[in-house]
């Protein structure tokens, strides 16, 4: 383990409503992201992931606490959900060069560092879920950042897209050095792909290494079976040199992956 | 050569053209047309104070559609469901306006000239007006241009890149009140909202990025409003409606040719 490094991004005791105040959306949260560590914040629906990210990135009012973000900290976001109008004509290409306008050089090497080459000239509108997702990250790269931060990256991906999509994201993070934060439901993989995990419920409920949070009992108490299966998976990738062999074919987190 | 009621009237309709035609483009990728038809109804109250308090009517009518703008925006920002809001305050405002009009005598008769334009009695003192807030409209855009398109393209992305989308959204509002102010006189209330939108939807099917669809809604603005004031000289049609009319036709016909 290297020495832990300033944060990027620190918050203490952040305290978030959007409606009633007495009922919080967040309460009492700590956090703090340093460079090149992959965080993953799970939890149930309404448990204010989406608001954790909003209130780290200064779009939401603070009731309490603060948020501290290392000087000129470069963030590139990919929001939840980015709906594009079809009355918008817009090209990948023009999109790369929103708001800030970007060489046809880095745009192509972005696109294909990303995995989709050459869609320069395709309609956003037109793109499937899983290119789209991919041009979003491309433009969040663009901006070199040193933190990139994703919200539900994968929703609307099937199967085999989400590994795949987890896959580069640990590309990247290895070739950028860019810290990750993201949020997602996908808890299977992302117990794989993350350094630390958070599990929030309005408050952090636990975190820490992937094993760690995996046999924490409120991890378990808030995803139930599926928190199981977690846990299982979780020990079966870190012994499977032992079982491997014996057991003919497995769907382990490997066979997955290698598609 | 303006002299010439036919060249200042085409002169009036082109400068109009070069601001709805990028606006106009907002107004479509925003889904902005029900506040654009506020606006210009709330304008009638506009000419109707202009009248009462002997204002040049571009004032007034542009200080009604700047507080209507402003209403809207207070009125979004509060959580109201929009399209309930427009249609309450558009046809308040029309009703009030024509309240307002029967107060001021001079006006009775002439109304029809801000409900349906009347670009064939342009000035040249309108001129004046109508190139002036069209070039402040146009050069407002390109400004901001990059910053407007972030915000419409997505809002939590513009926010992400330090950009205040409610500020964008203040801005169009507020350009889309000064082309109110200055198109009654040429198209009247009922019809700027067609000034705007139908150009720019005709653009849509041919366009890939924003930019050439604000500048083919701009050629298309141009083509109907030469059109709709020849076809005003010879068959003897309204002007205005005329204009309107040839540019639904170029819409209709780009939608049979670009098929999607």
């Amino acid at each position: 383990m290297t020495p832990p490094a300033a944060p990027l991004i620190r918050a203490t005791d952040l305290t978030v409503s959007h409606a009633e105040p007495d009922r919080p959306v967040l309460s009492h949260v700590d956090f703090h992201i340093a460079p090149a560590e992959i965080v993953t914040v799970v939890g149930p629906n309404g448990s204010g992931k989406s608001t954790l990210v909003r209130a780290l990135l200064g779009h939401v009012a603070l009731d309490s606490g603060q948020v501290e973000r290392a000087p000129g900290l470069r963030i590139g976001y990919v929001p939840q959900r980015v709906h594009v109008e079809r009355s918008m004509p817009m090209t990948v290409r023009r999109f790369l060069s929103l708001p800030r306008r970007v060489g046809n050089a880095d745009a192509a090497a972005a696109l294909a560092r990303t995995g989709v080459p050459g869609l320069e000239g395709r309609q956003i509108t037109a793109l499937s879920g899983g290119q789209f997702q991919r041009v979003l990250l491309a433009r969040a790269l663009l901006g070199d950042p040193q933190l990139l931060v994703l919200d539900e990256p994968t929703q609307g991906l099937d199967q085999p897209g989400i590994v795949a999509f987890y896959k580069l994201i640990e590309e990247v993070r290895a070739e950028t050095g860019a810290a990750i934060l993201m949020v997602s439901h996908d808890l299977l993989v992302v117990m794989r792909a993350s350094d630390r995990v958070v599990c929030l419920n309005g408050h952090v409920c636990c975190e820490g290494t992937p094993q760690v949070v995996s046999a924490a009992p409120a991890y378990r108490a808030l995803f139930g079976a599926e928190a199981q299966g977690t846990l299982a998976l979780y020990r079966h990738h870190h012994d499977h040199d032992h079982d491997h062999v014996a057991q003919g074919h497995h769907h382990g987190p490997r066979c997955v992956q290698d598609h | 050569m303006l002299d010439d009621f036919l060249i200042r009237a085409a002169l009036a309709g082109l400068g109009l053209v070069l601001a709805t035609g990028a606006l106009g483009s907002f107004v479509v990728w925003r889904r902005m047309a029900y506040f654009g038809d506020s606006t210009a109804h709330a304008a009638i109250l506009g000419v109707a104070l202009s009248f009462a308090f002997s204002l040049p009517i571009y004032l007034g009518t542009l200080a009604v559609a700047v507080a209507m703008a402003l209403a809207v925006a207070q009125l979004a920002a509060r959580g109201q469901a929009m399209d309930t809001v427009l249609g309450v305050l558009a046809h308040s405002a029309l009703a009030l306006g024509l309240v307002g009009v029967s107060f001021v005598p001079s006006l009775r008769v002439g109304l029809d000239a801000f409900l349906f334009g009347d670009i064939l009695a342009v000035t040249r003192a309108d001129l004046a007006w109508i190139w002036a807030g069209a070039a402040a409209v146009l050069g407002l855009l390109i400004w901001r241009w990059q910053r407007l398109v972030t915000a419409s393209v997505n809002e939590e992305l513009a926010m992400a890149a330090g950009i205040d989308p409610a500020r964008e959204r203040l801005i169009l509002s507020l350009a889309l009140a000064l082309v109110v102010a200055i198109a009654i006189r040429l198209v009247g209330a009922l019809l700027i909202s067609a000034m705007l939108i139908i150009p720019a939807a005709a653009a849509r099917g041919f366009s890939a990025t924003p930019e050439r669809m604000a500048g083919s809604a701009t050629l298309i603005g141009a083509l109907s409003v030469l059109g709709g004031l020849s076809a005003s000289l010879w068959l003897d049609t309204p002007a205005g409606p005329s204009i309107v009319v040839i540019s639904a036709g170029i819409y209709a016909f780009t939608l049979m040719v670009c098929r999607r």
